[in-house]
């Protein structure tokens, strides 16, 4: 997670101090990723030496104040011009998970899939709730904004797992029942119990 | 990740409160007999409380519309008990059931099913009139509850002068006119794109929070994600559901680690 482009995005605004970029911070991503104030604070020295901050006085409090410089300028545009890279994705241990227990002994893919589908769509019905009170009055600034576009992303994602999830259990009750049918196939992914896997007694040697 | 501690769930979530709507006892429905015999639906029992709505997941053919058409009475179970406001609809002989389904459920379908030669707020209209209420006073009910929709501007329209969004609303408005209570729907947002998909479900959601109960089949896991609890059904069978919860669900929802360092925020506002 760039903490990093997210304090430039803030600084642009103005300068500002270390748990003011915080507030901010977790205001716009209603803090769904939060932030310590050390984490701030390591990232601003890094960002300073780097030459894209600098400090700049203090406010009437006494904190020491932060303003963007030009090659933070720069940064932060090409930030925002490029794309976030999706070509090494991370590991994702769900994927693996079920990668794990395709033909494990003892384990029922199906059992695996459904308890993951009941977690992922209660996490949607709680983001749900979320969003519907966001919703209630039209966003009123840009933080509120930024929030409703940070948790319909919860949303969507796990929209797409749980969808992956039911594609996931009918390609396998699919390859369970073209297993069953066509006595040249791969045993396919025996430790499903797919409906169609008991009707046959065939006992046909495997290739 | 944590999220921020959201204010209580609207007043309803899941507090089951008062007897239930709809009660579905160890229902089964077997089609065939014999070799042929297929168990569409074997011992479903499930319990909607007023508030609530339901979602009902499964893939195709694990007995998702059968079980909508059973708890509607369209069709007759081969076993078990549907009871609908208290009332057994077995006990109730053909006429019984027909004049129970029309005083009690409403049906909201894919295709909106409204009556076509009918206007708006004429389809909202047309159950009350067939409870007996006058037509001044029906059209009355009609047009407050598309106000209350905001859509008085369609008021006069014709199904095919309208959206397929707002077919699918007065369809919902229709469904729970007058003292109706249960609302049953088959893929409600089937043919609408996302966003107008999204404004049906926040209307059924908000018509469960005024008191109704609701039973949703829908394949989308975003849709589902609206109701206070997802029934998964597999092979006629519930194999799991979601637990009704409220607010401290996001809490143990992995914001545990978190909670005391981001309970500030209020940010979700």
């Amino acid at each position: 997670m760039s903490i990093r482009h997210g304090l430039l995005a803030l600084l642009e605004r103005g300068p500002r101090y270390g748990s003011q970029l915080r507030t901010e911070f977790e205001s716009r991503t209603g803090s769904t990723w939060p932030l310590n104030v050390g984490q701030v604070y390591t990232t601003l020295g890094r960002l300073e030496r780097d030459g894209m901050v600098v400090q700049e006085g203090a406010d009437e409090a006494g904190h020491d104040l932060y303003a963007i410089t030009d090659d933070g300028r720069a940064e932060l545009r090409s930030w925002f011009g490029t794309p976030v890279d999706r070509t090494s994705p991370p590991r994702d241990e769900l994927a693996i998970k079920l990668a794990m227990a395709v033909g494990a002994p003892g384990v029922d893919i199906r059992d695996v899939i459904q308890s993951q589908r009941h977690h992922t769509l209660k996490a949607m019905q709680d983001y749900t709730r979320l969003k519907a009170q966001a919703l209630t009055d039209v966003p009123a600034n840009r933080d509120e904004v930024a929030w409703l576009l940070v948790v319909e992303q919860l949303i969507f994602q796990a929209e797409a797992e749980a969808r992956w999830l039911d594609h996931c259990e009918s390609r396998l009750v699919r390859l369970a029942e073209a297993a069953a049918t066509d006595p040249s196939a791969e045993p396919g992914p025996a430790a499903t119990r797919g409906p169609a896997r008991s009707l046959t007694g065939r006992t046909k040697a495997r290739r | 990740m944590s999220l921020p501690a959201a204010t209580p769930p609207p007043p309803s979530p899941g507090t089951p409160a008062g007897d239930p709507v709809l009660e579905l006892r160890a229902l089964t429905r077997t089609h065939g007999s014999g070799i042929a015999e297929v168990h569409a639906l074997r011992g479903i029992s499930l319990s909607v409380y007023p508030g609530e709505l339901v979602a009902v997941m499964g893939p195709s053919g694990s007995g998702k519309s059968t079980l909508l058409t059973l708890a509607g009475g369209l069709d007759n179970a081969t076993s078990g008990q549907v009871v609908i406001e208290g009332q057994d609809i077995a006990s109730l002989g053909r006429k019984g059931v027909a004049a129970l389904r029309r005083r009690s459920v409403g049906y909201v379908f894919q295709d909106y099913n409204l009556i076509p030669a009918l206007t708006a707020a004429e389809n909202i209209a047309l159950p009350r009139e067939l409870d007996g209420v006058s037509v001044r006073k029906a059209r009355k009910e009609a047009l407050a509850a598309l106000a209350e929709m905001k859509l008085t501007e369609i008021a006069d329209r014709f199904p095919d002068e309208m959206s397929g969004g707002q077919q699918q609303r007065v369809a919902i408005a229709r469904a729970l006119v007058g003292d109706r209570r249960l609302v049953l729907a088959d893929e409600p947002t089937g043919a609408l794109d996302s966003e107008t998909g999204e404004a049906v479900l926040a209307l059924l959601r908000t018509r469960c929070d005024q008191g109704a109960a609701g039973v949703m089949v829908t394949h989308e896991p975003r849709y589902a994600a609206w109701a206070d609890r997802v029934v998964f059904l597999r092979d006629g069978s519930i194999v799991d559901q979601t637990l009704t919860t409220g607010a401290e669900s996001l809490l143990a929802a992995g914001a545990t680690g978190a909670a005391g360092t981001s309970g500030s925020a209020g940010a979700a506002k």
